[in-house]
């Protein structure tokens, strides 16, 4: 199988770590994974602000650049859903860019999807000896329907102890623009947030989207709280790293 | 034509949100509320295995009423008119107002009792009624609360819920003529007790009434009152006039219909079953209930927002405010922070639509488009996509400003490889000395207007190595 990764532009410059865990990850699991660099961004932040026409080039670039591939793998959950949800409605009048749209989106796969329902695995042979908090971002877990896998997958880490964060299901107050549009209506969703991730007693709270880990982790590292982390990051974490 | 009366923000949501944020009681009183509302319509949602399929039955009846509406009103205006009632068409809220003055005004009365309705809260109604010095009383417990405290509705369906129990034993202390203070504590039942005495001297006084209606039947010419309390069922019964204020898209072709909707209705707004009491008229009986019964029709905006294939859907919502309860803005800023008398995700959506996107322009932006409200919403309206849809519309008006310079550049940085490339590099050459001053990977300070952004929270630094560069060093 041909996977191959898009690493997304806030993760290529800001969190690199994530996409090196999700390449450490699949090649522990056996697979070759392939980076094709003509990638950029999937264009959530033009599209989700009203800026359609700006959104366009990089719809189009998106499925241009990932056409050969069996699986994209990509350690965004908003990503992903930009591309599956958002992507066919954005192309929806433009015949030959629907087409290719039609054709790349379903293999766009978040990366708890592809190791579970496309690999078959929960078990990726992590270790992670602490204390974690789980928060499932918004677009995981409305668009996506992700439901448990993360957890799946998580629940397998050798030595990790998970606990449960109350009020997981509400947003952090992220939301892009919004945490500038509405800076605060966004702080006090961020507040809430963080009381309850501090009330875990957690050494980290982990997600699924480093937008949101930079948003609550910038609200936590104030705080004497968990630590922000990618959930790729713990699993791909061994005994030998601990 | 465009929407008019109560649903245009006098201010920003931004600026009308910031005192809302800042008043810890609010916060308190609303986060309970909407809480305990979320808890228990997910419990009586649970309860029906099929609850996707009414929520696709309910979508599908509400667009096939979209599909044809013009044919299904007249179809209402026929059926009613022959059962003796007298249907009314208002293109905007100042029409409506002025029918349904006009109408009271004949009568020779000086009182009207009210149900509680958002069409006519969308209108104005009381305000015009109280110009031509006739008095509305709600008589919806709620609605009574913030009649009495002169202020107005902060939610679809629980207009009071910024006010706890405490607050409302004040008020009605104050502000009820003739409330026996020596029975009134804070406890809710002594609370409904005085209302009840209360509006019972008003029932039985009152010669107009005036509604809403969940639904209008257009086979029979019915119209539908869904409640908790009774007090809408005293007002279709005992005064000798009846004016109904309907929306046009409150139509559903036939009584069968009802059976999907008053599944879908009380679970999602109460998280009830069933709500206690459910009205149903058509026209006139003789010698039982109102002799004299009026149908005012309104579009205020509505034909534009069933004009726009995206926006539509907006018309299939039945006023249960599930979506306001989901939401975590809503449950942050109340009802007051969106202006408009239709607050929360629905208000978002649909008061820039009834009243043109110029208007209410920082609405559509009031959402972190988490889809809550979606997932929540019974009859399936798509808010995030409405929201972005606006918020295309708002942007393309705006015309040439900072944000779409900014975006611009981005977009041409992004279109090509090597442009974005390079941007990332300057990126981390410019972080490389913040990390000597300040902590290694993070920043505390941003310049304005990032400070809207930093005041709360550090911001990551760009790494030392992007991940592309990593890759071209370890694998290329």
């Amino acid at each position: 199988m041909r996977i191959a990764l898009f690493i997304t532009c806030v993760n290529d410059l800001v969190f690199p770590g994530t996409g090196r865990a999700v390449v450490r990850i699949l090649e522990r699991l056996g697979h070759t994974v392939d980076f094709p660099p003509e990638q950029t961004c999937c264009g959530q932040a033009h599209a989700n602000s009203g800026y359609r026409a700006e959104a366009m080039p990089l719809v189009r670039r998106f499925v241009d650049t990932f056409a050969g591939y069996d699986a994209i793998v990509t350690p965004s959950g908003s990503c992903t859903a930009m591309v599956r949800e958002a992507y066919p409605r954005l192309a929806a009048g433009d015949h030959g860019l629907a087409a290719q749209v039609a054709a790349v989106a379903p293999r766009v796969f978040e990366l708890s999807e592809l190791l579970v329902d496309v690999l078959g695995v929960t078990d990726v042979g992590a270790h992670f000896p602490h204390r974690v908090t789980y928060h499932p971002t918004c677009h995981g877990l409305r668009m996506l329907h992700l439901g448990d896998k993360p957890e799946r997958l998580l629940r397998a880490v050798g030595g990790i102890e998970l606990t449960e964060l109350p009020g997981a299901d509400e947003c952090c107050g992220f939301g892009g623009t919004f945490a500038l549009k509405n800076a605060g209506v966004s702080a006090a969703m961020l507040a809430d947030k963080c009381d309850a991730a501090c009330g875990t007693g957690a050494d980290f709270l982990a997600a699924a989207d480093n937008s949101c880990l930079a948003h609550i982790g910038g609200g936590l590292s104030r705080r004497d709280g968990p630590r922000a982390i990618h959930y790729a990051e713990i699993l791909a974490a061994t005994k030998e790293d601990s | 034509m465009t929407g008019t009366g109560n649903i245009v923000a006098a201010l920003p949501f931004p600026t009308a949100a910031k005192p809302k944020l800042a008043d810890s009681q609010l916060r308190d009183n609303l986060r309970r509320a909407t809480h305990t509302i979320r808890d228990k319509r997910l419990r009586t949602v649970a309860e029906l295995p099929e609850w996707e399929r009414l929520r696709l039955a309910g979508a599908a009846i509400k667009d096939d009423v979209l599909a044809r509406l013009p044919e299904l009103l007249v179809e209402f205006e026929a059926a009613a008119t022959a059962a003796g009632a007298t249907v009314h068409w208002a293109r905007d809220a100042a029409e409506a107002c002025g029918i349904a003055v006009d109408l009271a005004l004949s009568t020779g009365t000086r009182e009207v009792v009210k149900i509680k309705s958002m069409a006519t809260q969308e209108i104005g109604l009381n305000e015009a009624l109280e110009a031509v010095g006739i008095t509305p009383i709600e008589t919806d417990l709620a609605e009574l609360i913030v009649q009495l405290a002169g202020d107005t509705p902060s939610h679809i369906l629980v207009p009071a819920i910024h006010y706890n129990r405490h607050q409302i034993r004040e008020l009605f202390a104050r502000r009820m003529p003739g409330v026996d203070l020596d029975a009134l504590t804070d406890d809710p039942a002594a609370l409904a007790e005085a209302a009840r005495r209360h509006l019972r001297a008003r029932f039985f006084s009152a010669r107009v009434a005036i509604s809403g209606a969940n639904f209008a039947i257009a086979e029979t010419g019915t119209l539908v009152v869904v409640e908790s309390e009774g007090n809408g069922r005293m007002c279709l019964t005992l005064p000798e006039t009846l004016i109904s204020v309907v929306g046009v898209e409150k139509i559903l072709p036939t009584v069968r219909d009802l059976d999907v909707f008053l599944q879908l209705l009380p679970r999602s707004s109460t998280g009830e079953r069933m709500n206690p009491y459910t009205s149903a008229w058509t026209g006139v009986t003789p010698g039982d209930g109102p002799q004299q019964v009026h149908v005012i029709l309104v579009d205020n905006g509505r034909s534009d927002v069933l004009a726009d294939p995206v926006g539509r859907q907006a018309l299939r919502c039945i006023r249960c405010s599930a979506c306001l309860n989901v939401c975590p803005v809503y449950e942050r800023v109340g009802g007051h922070a969106y202006g408009s008398v239709y607050p929360g995700p629905i208000g978002a959506i649909l008061s820039p639509q009834l009243s043109g996107a110029g208007a209410n322009a920082t609405l559509p932006f009031a959402s972190t488009l988490c889809g809550a409200c979606f997932e929540a919403c019974p009859v399936r309206i798509d808010i995030p996509e409405v929201l972005v849809h606006l918020r295309q519309e708002i942007v393309a008006a705006a015309g040439a400003t900072p944000e779409r310079a900014a975006m611009r550049a981005a977009a041409w940085v992004l279109r090509d490889r090597r442009r974005y490339s390079a941007a990332l590099r300057a990126a981390r050459r410019f972080a490389a000395p913040l990390r000597l001053v300040g902590r290694p990977d993070a920043v505390r300070h941003l310049p304005w207007p990032l400070t809207r952004w930093s005041a709360s929270r550090d911001t990551p630094l760009p790494a030392r190595e992007t991940f592309r560069e990593w890759w071209s060093r370890e694998r290329a």
